[in-house]
């Protein structure tokens, strides 16, 4: 399986193609429903560091809190991507941003950003939280805790061999397209309505 | 008899059940699916990770998923038990449970948009209680998680884009409709639980309370344990696969119930639910005796 250091350049993104494992060692930071909401009506930019090159992870972990205020990832697997649809092509230029990691694949909107932009989207198995939180080593830092409670904030992780597999790339090709093609062409077939 | 914190105990017992020990059908349907994938491909791979997850999250007792849903609880209970004291115990339990990060803080205010922290508020949990002759009381739990939640549908028939008519034949239709709209989104290989029939409210709640059943069951009514077995190959036979890579397994199972309904209505109402079917049970006697039921 290849890997990838995060941060990472264009040129490392462009290489990447539909059907790609991955394993990622690096910093990522999380975000999803609010967060995505928040990044994209002013520029933020105590957490644009932390985005820039790097990819923002779709997912509402379970959190311990440790006694000396230290956290750990009890459970982290994603969430489903596509809730962030209107924004995301939109955060990916304004940040900086080389990759999202989710489930469920993204649409149109999103998949011109991946190209425009030169970012993948990364699929990891929906579920999967225990597998996933193993690969996440350290909680390094968190941002809108108060505002947005635990599932919502942007926490900044460390990761190492986190699995995921490209399903949109920065070519224009979205593995979530086909599916959809061929399986709304095998169901029409079966409720018999192709004219 | 037990007191109100007893039963919150027992409740906590459930919930911790519910959320890390995956039921025994579910894991079989699993594997089933992951040896009939093609070696290497993108399915096994999801199937293979799904079941490493599964292992580790019943070894460890953690949350198998880390959205632990909506907890839906249907508690039969005897005769004159308190509701009021039951589902109160319940509510505290899951209070208790997202402390053990059991579950995660789950409920959000909608008026102020914050999380209230401790998993509970307003509708979350549902508890619904039902009266028996038993002096047992049996209480049966999923943990319905939002990605799925979301997948759900509802029809009003008759549809005449999937030329869906009043009768069984349109059902299965809007069944399979639901399965292909869903695609991978709500983590497939999904469980569907169907209602048809009942009013908009009264069939999604039925369509989920099919989803306490067994993977392995068979429908009592004829015509429904058909229409199950067919909807469950078809809905195979759409090739969304599991997480909608693409391959074989695109449901695990298909659960189908019916209400009366209003001459002017006809609902079909389907709940899709995560390969993650977290459903636990326990019977437990007046003495605090807990047989778990799968």
């Amino acid at each position: 399986m290849a890997k990838l250091t995060l941060p990472c350049d264009e040129a490392t993104i462009r290489k990447l193609k539909v059907g790609d494992f991955l394993e990622l060692s690096g910093r990522v930071i999380t975000g999803r429903d609010s967060a995505h909401h928040w990044l994209i009506h002013d520029f933020r930019k105590e957490v644009a560091p932390f985005l820039k090159d790097s990819v923002i992870y779709h997912v509402g972990p379970v959190v311990k809190k440790h006694e000396d205020g230290h956290y750990t990832f009890v459970a982290a697997g994603p969430t489903t991507s596509a809730r962030e649809e209107p924004y995301q092509a939109d955060v990916i230029g304004k940040y900086g941003l080389r990759g999202v990691i989710g489930k469920g694949g993204m649409g149109t909107k999103t998949l011109e950003g991946l190209e425009k932009y030169g970012a993948v989207y990364l699929h990891a198995v929906g579920g999967t939280a225990q597998v996933l939180a193993e690969a996440i080593k350290e909680v390094q830092q968190v941002f809108q805790l108060a505002e947005f409670g635990v599932p919502e904030a942007l926490w900044v992780i460390r990761v190492e061999n986190f699995p995921v597999v490209v399903t949109m790339d920065s070519h224009g090709n979205s593995l979530h397209a086909e599916v959809e093609k061929s399986s709304k062409a095998k169901l029409e077939q079966l409720l018999g309505l192709t004219s | 008899m037990l007191t109100r914190e007893q039963w919150t105990e027992k409740f906590v017992e459930v919930i911790a059940h519910a959320s890390s020990q995956l039921p025994p059908d579910v894991l079989e349907a699993l594997k089933r699916g992951r040896d009939a994938e093609e070696p290497g491909s993108l399915a096994a791979k999801a199937l293979d990770s799904i079941l490493t997850n599964v292992e580790m999250a019943k070894g460890n007792w953690q949350p198998i998923c880390q959205d632990t849903g909506t907890p839906l609880v249907w508690i039969h209970h005897p005769v004159g038990m308190s509701t009021r004291m039951l589902t109160a115990a319940f509510e505290e339990a899951v209070r208790q449970a997202t402390a053990k990060q059991l579950l995660r803080p789950n409920a959000v205010d909608t008026l102020t948009d914050k999380n209230t922290g401790h998993g509970q508020g307003p509708g979350i949990p549902t508890v619904h209680c039902e009266e028996w002759d038993s002096p047992d009381a049996e209480v049966r739990v999923i943990l319905k998680g939002g990605g799925c939640e979301n997948c759900g549908a509802q029809y009003s028939l008759p549809n005449a884009k999937l030329k869906a008519d009043r009768n069984l034949d349109g059902v299965r239709r809007c069944i399979l409709d639901a399965i292909a709209q869903a695609q991978g989104k709500g983590c497939a290989p999904g469980i569907i639980g169907a209602c048809f029939g009942g009013d908009r409210g009264s069939g999604f709640v039925e369509s989920k309370r099919q989803l306490l059943r067994r993977l392995d069951d068979h429908n009592p009514v004829p015509e429904l344990d058909t229409m199950e077995r067919d909807v469950l190959d078809q809905g195979n036979q759409l090739g969304i696969g599991p997480m909608g890579f693409g391959g074989k397994t695109t449901v695990l199972g298909v659960k189908v119930g019916n209400l009366a309904r209003l001459p002017a209505s006809y609902f079909v109402s389907v709940s899709y639910m995560c390969w993650a079917n977290r459903r636990a049970g326990a019977r437990i006697t007046p003495k605090g005796e807990v047989q778990w039921l799968n």
